[in-house]
């Protein structure tokens, strides 16, 4: 349990940091090489393989097979298991907002009946 | 006749809700905050009755499927301490959370809090824009650190349903080993 709650906290911040998270989307929709990665950012290669290896270190990305290129590929799953902390806090708030929801409509029609009887 | 009345405004009512939820955002926009905006289809001081009035509070303010609110000590006025506090209907395990009012004026109220069972203080803002008769809400969560930050966030696992889902898991799991 603590071993599982140091790699989320490893996640946490590894995806806490803007370009990290570009690498990551750029990743989504498949694997690239460094220079490949490299080209959109404003950035130097050894500075996006240190982003790369922070990356890396959370499980959240690996290399592939070919040994020229040595593409980074998303590790999907590790990914999930971040986001779905916030999936659930979202969730827990989303059903708190629909419920206000459905009294604020209560409220309203009780305001207007107050109204019309003025 | 009354009938195919009321089922309209279901429908109308199911609408908005879903359209309602469309606006919802959670987004951490620096380490130490978590920020959220949804639209409410009311005026500012509707939304803010029920932000702020016990009766109304205990209504919605729940948390995840199962709880219900059993203590709402509400604070209005800068300085007054307020407490909230949820039961598990099902377990009986309770959970709670309080802190300081800082802020009150029309459209923000801004109070701390401190949660049960979690490290430090957060000072939560929320701010309520109303236009054509809508109302954002933007509530800002801001930590004392990003550590508490994620503790936080990780939080819902802490509160109950979570928890039962967890062990359930851990009962899958063992069951399948």
């Amino acid at each position: 349990m603590q071993r599982r709650s140091q790699q989320l906290d490893a996640i946490f911040a590894a995806l806490a940091d803007p370009t990290r998270r570009a690498i990551v989307a750029r990743l989504a929709s498949g694997e690239a090489s460094v220079m490949e990665l490299a080209k959109p950012f404003a950035m130097s290669q050894p500075a996006i393989s240190k982003h790369l290896k922070v990356l890396e270190r959370a499980g959240l990305i690996s290399r592939g097979q070919d040994r020229q290129r040595r593409p980074r590929r998303l590790e999907a799953r590790r990914l999930a298991e971040a986001t779905r902390w916030l999936e659930r806090y979202r969730k827990i708030w989303e059903g708190n907002f629909q419920r206000l929801d459905a009294l604020l409509e209560e409220l309203k029609t009780q305001e207007k009946s107050s109204g019309a009887k003025r | 006749m009354n009938e195919a009345g009321s089922a309209k405004v279901t429908a109308n009512q199911g609408e908005a809700t879903v359209k309602n939820a469309s606006t919802f955002r959670v987004t951490t926009p620096t380490d130490q905050e978590i920020r959220m905006t949804r639209v409410f289809d009311a005026p500012r001081h509707l939304v803010m009755d029920a932000f702020s009035k016990p009766e109304l509070l205990k209504r919605w303010l729940l948390g995840p499927p199962g709880w219900e609110m059993v203590v709402c000590n509400v604070a209005n006025k800068p300085g007054e301490r307020y407490r909230y506090e949820w039961r598990n209907t099902a377990t009986g395990h309770q959970f709670g959370t309080g802190g300081v009012c800082r802020e009150t004026s029309p459209g923000r109220i801004v109070h701390t809090e401190v949660m049960d069972g979690q490290p430090g203080e957060s000072v939560v803002t929320t701010d309520f824009v109303e236009e054509g008769g809508k109302t954002t809400v933007t509530m800002t969560l801001l930590f004392e650190s990003k550590e508490i930050r994620d503790m936080a966030l990780k939080s819902g696992m802490e509160r109950g349903v979570a928890a039962s889902y967890n062990r359930l898991e851990e009962l899958l799991a063992s069951g399948q080993a």
